[in-house]
């Protein structure tokens, strides 16, 4: 479908595209094999310049687009979801500082996140505060000049090899969600470890590790905006990242399309090729509506926020949750039309399936998503 | 360090095809590169003036739709881009070519090196790099797979061969063309590209620069194509069949005199 | 010079379009030039050239059923000086290390055949040192004369000294044609030279004749990576030069009873002096059989499926005492040096057996092993191009199908 991409933005695709297929492809198996960080990719993409898609121009970065986020990210996951979310996922880190911070503090962490010398991340997920966002336990107490950070926070997406966070701590526990703040924490830091690599069934060439604080000092110039604003952060920094997780889902479902068209083609099966059977043409035909869907929602919703329209959480949630969705039956139906071959790792379908299924669940889960839909449309319609 | 690079665009030839019943080219979407060898000419160029600061000039000659090949050279760091463009142009053989080119690199001015790509995928002749330093009287070094330093005005390179390489110093100013082992050509970067799409290109035609007629085009060239063909089919063989067996000893029988 | 489409001949096939390289062909509607009294214009689509993209190649011209594209020659300066001074025909002798190339000889053969033909003599120019024991085999396979530029200074090759001392020849003996090895030292040489005096050459030749009537060098050689073949003269300028590449040519048989010339020429040491300076010369030596001297050739291609996999084709190429090539997949995914690759952008090899094992046969490496005399191709599929041309096809799994061929030839040789 044409999307009526400006030539800016058809610029970003090509480009990002050529990554995708001259870097990303060549190297993909080997970094879900291994699980080594893909520092070479990271850099392939920062010389490209793609992580100033999401920084202005006058802290390094091009512009500020999430259309243009949203379709490097489809592009670099149709290679790779894991490598992708490297990627996306510094977007995520970064957004707090985007939409929150002072001049100083974009000055001082924007332009090596443009430039990709630096990697972000975002931390707000604890064990015991997953859904529950508000359960989470990590503290800031202040002393003087410094906050004193104390606790734990895991399954964070670059955890261990990002050089800047953003976390979501409590600083006043009687206010309850209005009692959480948002901080900027820097590697290094003494105070500030990382626990063990999780191992993962999909995105394995991403890395995911827990952010252990044990009386962590940071200066207090590094709270993001006030005390107490921690999770309209976590929201709004949400509503824009939204996107770009639905485009990684978006790049992975219509990779494994095309891996299962391919397949379709080339096996002959009964004296023909099976792209011949109408129970496989029927199915190819359902996976590439959903992912057009899919896209179209996406896209939608990118231009809104680009576009300043206000109050886009139902959108992006839409977005999320239904290109998520997709990718996750896409992969599961490539995997099912290559068969035997589908469920083997020599084949491109089972790496598609185990890398879709985490974008149902990180960055809201999709039943998360239908609350919040939900709500806004419940809302909504009240008027 | 200041850099005059010449490219050229092709058809890219990777996918073209021959239709066995008509014998002609099967070209689907006729899609125009830079010369493969050139971009590791660019990629060289941008390399030392990284390492030595200066300027890098993109020059080539060729219709208007040249145009796109110089802006991409743009958006791989190259500085300037000039297109050199004009009917009379047309038909030039490699002696005409390299004469229209050297006149441009004189009228460019001060220069300390031309890098050039070993040879074009369609010409595939490797004699316009070495007829522009003839032209212009400086000293070349072709097939040039490094660059290893530069010291009191005067490159050191490794010049591959067929059997290994020489080492060769060579004077500033100078012509080297490049073969792909000197080095990986980089992606292009959105910035760049940005740049390049919104570059002014500057365009020479025989106005600008007013050469000698007998020298450029069809007029110019000592060479001239008399007879385009395909090539006869290799006579078609034949499929040996059989279970691996069979096969492996008919080819045996059959080759065996050869062999010998 | 120019082109044209005959419109009252086109009939709107299309051939053209197809055959054009550029894309400079278009199908537009053309309304009909001469219509009925009465009738309405009808548009009838013709083709078009576009000619700021067309490049007068002619692919266009023998395509067309219907002679309708025409290719019109233009004025063309007359040539500075007399052509009838011009006699013989010249071969440059490229000897790298003191030892004079076998491509050399290949060339004197072809001379020898063509000065038949012009009723002229051909002599070899040879400029280097300490070279004179190897005059005699000059002479016995072909040389009539042997121009000989022999000192210290000369040893090994560098573009200006050459350059120098063979443009003092070329005026000196004025040859009609001169030709030249299209090596590394050959088509770098010669490219300069050309240029130096304003003269034609055409570089990789497949192929050489003489136009008897016109009495000029008809050379032949591929483009578009070998996809068509052009037949170039140079008639209005001398010498008329070309290169030709290792093993496209035959060496005479030497035949002892020949007698030449041999002219020693010496010069002022100022046109010995170069710009550049050869610092080393490193020879990488090949472990296997050098691929361009080999008479069989064993090649993997993308359907090795991995540097390991190699290791099969050694074992047979050791059994055939062949060398190993390979396509530019397999080297372009590091499972074998460049050195092996054969191809538009690696080597070009004619030997007398090629055996292509898991390669596809796209023209970039048809390019490089088409002359070869026998083609063997192993590929699972059968819609693979290298079946094509090759002599016998086999559509089957190599990996069984190589050792067993290895173990049958080491029986055949045992049987020896």
């Amino acid at each position: 479908m044409d999307y009526l991409l400006t030539e800016e933005q058809k610029m970003v695709r090509e480009l990002s595209r050529k990554i995708a297929e001259e870097k990303i492809k060549p190297v993909a198996a080997k970094y879900d094999q291994t699980e080594e960080y893909p520092w070479d990719m990271i850099k392939v993409i920062a010389d490209a310049g793609l992580f100033g898609l999401f920084i202005p121009e006058e802290y390094g970065g091009m512009t500020v687009s999430v259309l243009n986020l949203c379709i490097a990210t489809e592009e670099l996951s149709r290679a790779c979801g894991g490598i992708a979310v490297c990627y996306a996922a510094s977007a995520l880190g970064t957004f707090p500082i985007l939409l929150f911070g002072n001049e100083e503090q974009k000055k001082k962490y924007l332009p090596d996140l443009a430039s990709g010398k630096k990697i972000a991340a975002f931390g707000i997920t604890e064990p015991e505060a997953g859904s529950d966002a508000s359960a989470i336990k990590t503290t800031a107490k202040k002393e003087g000049d410094y906050y004193i950070l104390n606790g734990l926070k895991h399954f964070i997406t670059n955890g261990g090899d990002a050089q800047i966070y953003v976390v979501i701590v409590m600083t006043d526990k009687t206010r309850g969600p209005r009692g959480a703040s948002a901080f900027i924490v820097e590697k290094g830091t003494p105070g500030f470890s990382f626990g063990k690599k999780e191992e993962k069934l999909g995105i394995r060439a991403s890395s995911t590790r827990e952010l252990i604080f044990t009386d962590c000092k940071i200066p207090k110039e590094n709270l993001l905006s006030k005390e107490g604003m921690g999770f309209i952060v976590t929201m709004k920094t949400f509503d824009m990242s939204r996107p770009g997780v639905a485009s990684q889902a978006v790049g992975i479902a219509q990779g494994a399309m095309e891996a299962a068209v391919k397949y379709a083609k080339e096996r002959h099966q009964f004296g023909k090729s099976i792209s011949s059977f109408q129970g496989i043409q029927w199915m190819l035909a359902d996976m590439a509506t959903q992912v057009e869907a899919a896209r179209a929602l996406v896209y939608a919703c990118a231009r809104e926020i680009d576009a300043g329209v206000k109050d886009v959480g139902k959108d992006s949630a839409m977005a999320k949750m239904f290109a998520s969705d997709v990718a996750m039956k896409v992969a599961t139906d490539a995997v099912q039309i290559l068969g035997g071959y589908g469920y083997m790792q020599d084949y491109p379908a089972e790496k598609y399936m185990r890398d879709a299924k985490i974008t149902q669940i990180y960055e809201g889960t999709n039943q998360i998503q239908r609350n919040i839909i939900a709500l806004q449309l419940i809302k909504e319609m009240a008027k | 360090m200041n850099i005059i690079i010449c490219i050229k665009q092709v058809p890219e030839t990777t996918e073209v095809k021959i239709n066995p019943e008509t014998n002609t080219l099967i070209r689907e979407g006729v899609k125009s590169i830079i010369n493969p060898f050139d971009m590791y000419a660019i990629e060289e160029a941008v390399r030392l003036k990284e390492k030595f600061g200066g300027k890098a000039i993109v020059i080539t000659m060729g219709p208007p739709q040249a145009e796109a090949a110089l802006r991409e050279a743009l958006s791989l760091g190259i500085d300037e881009a000039i297109l050199i463009t004009d009917r009379a142009f047309a038909g030039s053989d490699t002696w005409a070519t390299s004469y229209t080119l050297a006149r441009v690199i004189r009228k460019i001015g001060a220069f300390d090196l031309i890098l050039c790509g070993k040879q074009a995928s369609d010409g595939d002749t490797a004699q316009v790099g070495p007829g522009i330093s003839a032209h212009l009287d400086i000293p070349q070094v072709t097939y040039v797979k490094k660059i290893e330093e530069l010291r009191d005005n005067s490159l050191r390179v490794e010049r591959m061969m067929e059997e290994g390489y020489e080492v060769i110093e060579i004077p500033l100013p100078c012509l080297l063309t490049v073969v792909k082992e000197i080095n990986e050509p980089r992606l292009p970067s959105l910035k760049a590209m940005l740049r390049a799409k919104s570059a002014k290109i500057t365009v020479w035609t025989q106005k600008e620069l007013n050469l000698d007629p007998q020298s450029i085009g069809l007029c110019g060239s000592p060479t001239q194509v008399i007879k385009i063909f395909t090539p006869p089919p290799r006579i078609g063989g034949q499929i040996l069949t059989g279970d691996n067996q069979e096969i492996v000893g008919k080819l045996v029988e059959l080759l065996k005199s050869e062999v010998g | 010079m120019s082109i044209k489409i005959l419109i009252e001949k086109c009939t709107g096939c299309a051939l053209c379009i197809k055959a054009c390289p550029f894309d400079a062909i278009r199908m537009m509607e053309t309304p009909r030039l001469t219509g009925s009294a009465g009738a309405p214009p009808s548009a009838a689509k013709k083709a078009v050239i576009d000619l700021d993209k067309c490049n007068l190649c002619g692919a266009c011209v023998p395509v067309c059923k219907l002679k309708a594209v025409v290719l019109e020659e233009g004025e063309r300066p007359a040539p500075n000086s007399s052509l009838k001074d011009y006699k013989g025909i010249w071969v440059f002798i490229e000897q790298k290390k003191g030892k004079i190339q076998s491509v050399a000889y290949e060339l004197l053969g072809k001379a020898q055949e063509l000065a038949k033909k012009l009723d002229c003599q051909v002599s070899g120019v040879l400029i280097g040192n300490n070279l004179d024991e190897q005059l005699d085999e000059l002479i016995w396979q072909g040389a009539d004369n042997i121009y000989l530029a022999q000192a210290q200074e000369l040893a090994n090759f560098q573009d200006e000294p050459y350059t120098n001392i063979l443009l003092k020849l070329i005026q000196k003996y004025k040859p009609e044609i001169l030709l030249c090895p299209a090596t590394a030292i050959g088509r770098s040489l010669v490219s300069r030279v050309a240029v130096k005096i304003k003269a034609g050459l055409t570089a990789d030749c497949t192929g050489l004749d003489i136009d008897t009537e016109k009495k000029i060098l008809l050379q032949t050689r591929p483009a578009f990576g070998g996809n068509i073949m052009a037949t170039i003269i140079s008639p209005n300028y001398r010498p008329q030069m070309a290169t030709v590449r290792h093993k496209v040519m035959q060496p005479m048989e030497p035949d002892k009873k020949r007698k030449g010339k041999i002219i020693r020429e010496s010069f002022d040491g100022s046109l010995y002096a170069s710009r550049t300076k050869l610092l080393d010369i490193v020879e990488e030596i090949e472990t296997l059989v050098n691929l361009a001297e080999a008479d069989i050739i064993v090649s993997g291609g993308r359907g090795m499926a991995g540097p390991e996999n190699f290791k099969i084709l050694e074992e047979l190429a050791h059994v055939l005492g062949a060398a190993v090539g390979a396509s530019r997949a397999a080297v372009d995914s590091g499972w074998i040096p460049y050195s092996h690759q054969v191809g538009q952008t690696g080597r070009t090899v004619a030997p007398k057996i090629y055996i292509a094992c898991g390669i596809s046969g796209q023209i970039q490496h048809l390019v490089g092993m088409q002359s070869s005399k026998i083609i063997v191709a192993i590929n699972k599929d059968p819609d693979a191009p290298i079946f094509k041309v090759a002599t016998y096809g086999i559509v089957g799994d190599l990996f069984p199908i190589i050792p067993a061929l290895t173990k049958k030839f080491k029986e055949v040789n045992s049987h020896k």
